[in-house]
């Protein structure tokens, strides 16, 4: 496959995938707006949380000054602005989309246009009300794209790149929703399994659609430490790390090439530390330092699998 | 030229008594029995179709809505079997002369030496490229696809208004108006035999592989594009897809001891037959233009040494200049004995006194063109200008006569279409799309392209032009 069409196919499905995170760490933001905030959460301490997690935070500051909701919600979701906006995210996975579509069906096409399109024929003004109904599209988007894409795409390598993209951009944005949300949360955990506990890890676990495995797994008081278990090492929970890592590894074996050694390897390092690891040393070592560790490796596999197969600087003679 | 005679517009569907052509019979019994608004409910559908397949064009110089669609008008344009067949003949032979034409000018030059056309005229020429003199090539072929574009003026009068041989666009919307009409009309397809047209790639595969160097069993193929904000990107995306080879852009190539090689996921991989959607211009900037950005840096040499093949080769553009189009019907007499199928239009060459005194006396009744123009950009239409319009032309032909050339204002055909007051005539002409590898091949039909506006000659879509779907009714 051309290095290119890989590149674009990857960065096709981590965007699709960014706007769907985005748009789930906007939507609990709504949610919890909308509970009485008895920690010592201010409306703004609040807002920072989804600011804190995409990582534009300084951006907005330059731009709004403090975090405040509706700014907050406009800034991440739809302004052109902020190459991290919902909005830009489906910008770029539809740019990169157009560019490849020889390698994408054309339903799969269809579904990144639709997309594009309905985006821009939003109202400039949208209350409360509406975010939610467009924080479910896009959710619903996400999930149509996926489902056409596996409904529809020969299961070759261009199809293991798409995966590539989805399952890195998931697995960073779980260890950071749960990084960002542990820190906001933690002073609450004095009065474990209280109401505020319930509430504030309860939304957590719906922003990653876990709340209903948490019931069905733990049957208990909702946890800091299973919560994290959760997210952090169950396999069979989509979205977890453990999870992710799985699929990561498995397509970086399916595309091979000798160029990939490197990236194979630190996968594969990556993997064996989430299945063989414990939420007790985690928490033993400080979840923080363990989820800062998960991101820099991760930042460093991505940064190895575009050296190793998207980048187009071959030298002839070493090969 | 008598061009009085050819003000009365021969019309598609209608003879000259007003009654339906025998050919558009049965559409016309189909069109009457069609409920009122069904037209324009199924030509709103259509155009749905259209955005969401994102089968866009975008149009240089327009910034606000850089993706837009050409606009596709639901009624037909229909050959009848025999008409399409002497055409058919015609393009064959045209194209081969053409070939046969760049292969000497490339090499022996016997055109030259029978004083048929001048060596000035050739060799001077802006697209004439010295590089590729004495250059071999597969099966002597230069212009592997040709678009040739034809108008017809009366039942039997065709003319070929220009020959496209550089890269020739718009065959992917031939094929996707046919889609879209099978779609909208299926019942349409069952009253009437229509020759298929969607085997096209297919078509374009078999002309490639025959253009591949000689001793490779298995050649990789690739389409050429300059990128996403091509205007015509739809189309080298589409075509890529439907032979089922990659798509690429100069920055996925690059020669390694004159071979081409592409980068991939599983390292180099060499490839031998480049589909170029890109001028030769821009190919390689070491050889032309330095600045260019969508090139592969040794790609002519790597194609001077026989180890690539480029569809369409280099230098193609000195045969469908406008001032060399005049010498086609000798060239077809030249090279092949054989008399011309179709004719050219009449044309003045402005770089002659006694023609550049004519046209300036009678520009309100001509169209002036420029010898290395295309798309309709920078012509005058004398009937559609105004005077201020005619005289600023003026002063443009006066600086640099040789730069143009004129031709009479030719009364195309025109075919019921679909537009705000319901179905009026608007002129049409066709491009066919001829393909040369070991054999001349050719789809039956091509892209019919029409002026939207009333009365308009442009046929354009940089113009505002629209396209039909062309049927070849089968015997």
């Amino acid at each position: 496959m051309l290095s290119r069409t890989a590149e674009n196919l990857y960065w096709m499905a981590r965007h699709i995938e960014r706007a769907e995170n985005t748009a789930r760490v906007l939507d609990v933001a709504h949610r919890t707006s909308l509970l009485p905030l008895d920690i010592e959460g201010t409306q703004a301490y609040l807002w920072y949380a989804p600011l804190n997690i995409t990582g534009c935070a300084g951006s907005y500051e330059v731009k709004y000054g403090l975090a405040r909701a509706d700014a907050v919600t406009h800034y991440m979701a739809l302004d052109p602005d902020n190459p991290a906006s919902i909005y830009s995210c489906l910008r770029l996975a539809r740019e990169n989309a157009r560019t490849v579509r020889g390698a994408i069906t054309s339903e799969m096409w269809q579904v990144i246009n639709d997309t594009w399109l309905e985006v821009n024929r939003l109202p400039k003004e949208m209350d409360h009300e509406k975010f939610r109904d467009f924080f479910d599209w896009v959710k619903d988007r996400s999930h149509l794209f996926r489902g056409v894409t596996l409904g529809t795409i020969i299961k070759d390598i261009g199809l293991s790149f798409i995966k590539l993209g989805t399952f890195l951009e998931r697995a960073d944005n779980t260890a950071r929703i749960l990084d960002v949300k542990y820190h906001i949360l933690l002073p609450s955990v004095s009065d474990v399994g209280g109401a505020a506990d319930y509430y504030q890890w309860g939304s957590l676990l719906k922003s990653v659609s876990a709340f209903e495995a948490y019931q069905k797994i733990y049957r208990d008081v909702i946890s800091p430490q299973r919560v994290s278990e959760l997210l952090i090492f169950r396999d069979d929970m989509p979205r977890s790390l453990h999870a992710c890592m799985d699929e990561v590894e498995a397509a970086l074996i399916d595309i091979n090439g000798v160029s990939g050694q490197e990236a194979r390897r630190l996968a594969g390092e990556q993997h064996a530390a989430l299945h063989f690891g414990r939420i007790e040393d985690a928490f033993g070592r400080g979840l923080h330092e363990y989820l800062t560790d998960f991101l820099k490796n991760t930042a460093l596999l991505g940064r190895e699998i575009r050296e190793a197969y998207l980048s187009r600087r071959h030298n002839m003679l070493s090969r | 030229m008598n061009t009085k005679s050819l003000k009365k517009y021969f019309n598609e569907m209608y003879a000259g008594n007003g009654s339906v052509r025998e050919i558009y019979e049965p559409y016309t019994r189909w069109l009457k029995d069609l409920p009122d608004g069904t037209l324009k409910r199924r030509n709103a559908e259509a155009e749905l179709l259209f955005r969401r397949l994102g089968i866009t064009f975008a149009v240089y110089g327009e910034t606000d809505d850089v993706e837009r669609l050409i606009p596709f008008d639901i009624v037909p344009r229909i050959f009848g079997a025999s008409e399409w067949q002497r055409l058919e003949l015609g393009l064959k032979q045209r194209v081969r002369a053409l070939n046969a034409f760049l292969h000497d000018i490339y090499h022996d030059q016997e055109i030259i030496k029978a004083g048929i056309i001048s060596a000035h005229q050739v060799l001077d020429n802006g697209q004439y490229r010295p590089e590729m003199q004495g250059v071999d090539l597969p099966n002597q072929v230069y212009a592997h696809i040709a678009g040739i574009d034809l108008v017809r003026v009366a039942e039997n009068d065709f003319y070929v208004l220009e020959d496209n041989l550089r890269t020739p666009s718009g065959v992917s919307y031939m094929l996707e108006n046919r889609k879209t009409m099978m779609r909208l009309f299926p019942e349409l397809f069952v009253k009437h035999t229509i020759e298929p047209v969607e085997h096209y790639p297919q078509m374009l595969l078999n002309t490639l592989r025959e253009a591949a160097p000689p001793n490779v069993a298995y050649p990789v193929i690739v389409v050429m594009t300059p990128g996403a904000y091509n205007s015509a990107y739809f189309e080298h995306a589409y075509l890529a897809s439907q032979m089922g080879v990659e798509l690429v852009e100069g920055q996925d190539l690059f020669v390694h001891q004159q071979k081409v090689y592409m980068h991939t996921t599983e390292g180099p991989q060499q490839v031998h037959v480049i589909y170029r959607r890109v001028d030769d211009d821009f190919i390689d900037p070491r050889v032309f233009r330095p600045d260019s950005t969508l090139g592969v840096p040794g790609l002519m040499d790597a194609y001077c040494s026989g180890n690539v093949a480029l569809a369409n080769g280099v230098g193609t553009g000195v045969a469908d200049d406008k001032s060399t189009y005049l010498f086609v019907p000798e060239m077809i007499r030249f090279y092949l004995g054989e008399t011309p199928l179709l004719s050219n239009v009449p044309t003045w060459r402005l770089s002659e006194p006694e023609d550049l005194s004519y046209v300036l006396a009678h520009l309100p009744e001509l169209v002036v063109k420029e010898v290395q123009g295309s798309g309709g950009y920078g012509m005058l239409v004398g009937p559609a200008s105004t005077l201020a319009e005619i005289e600023a032309y003026k002063q443009r032909i006066l600086a640099e006569p040789a730069k143009f050339i004129a031709q009479p204002t030719l009364a195309l055909s025109s075919c019921p279409t679909l537009v705000e007051s319901g179905v009026a005539p608007r002129h049409v002409d066709l491009r066919p799309f001829v393909l040369s590898g070991k054999e001349v091949r050719i789809v039956p039909g091509g892209l019919t392209r029409v002026a939207l506006t009333e009365g308009s000659l442009v046929v354009n879509s940089s113009q505002g032009g629209g396209t039909k779907d062309t049927w070849v009714l089968e015997d």
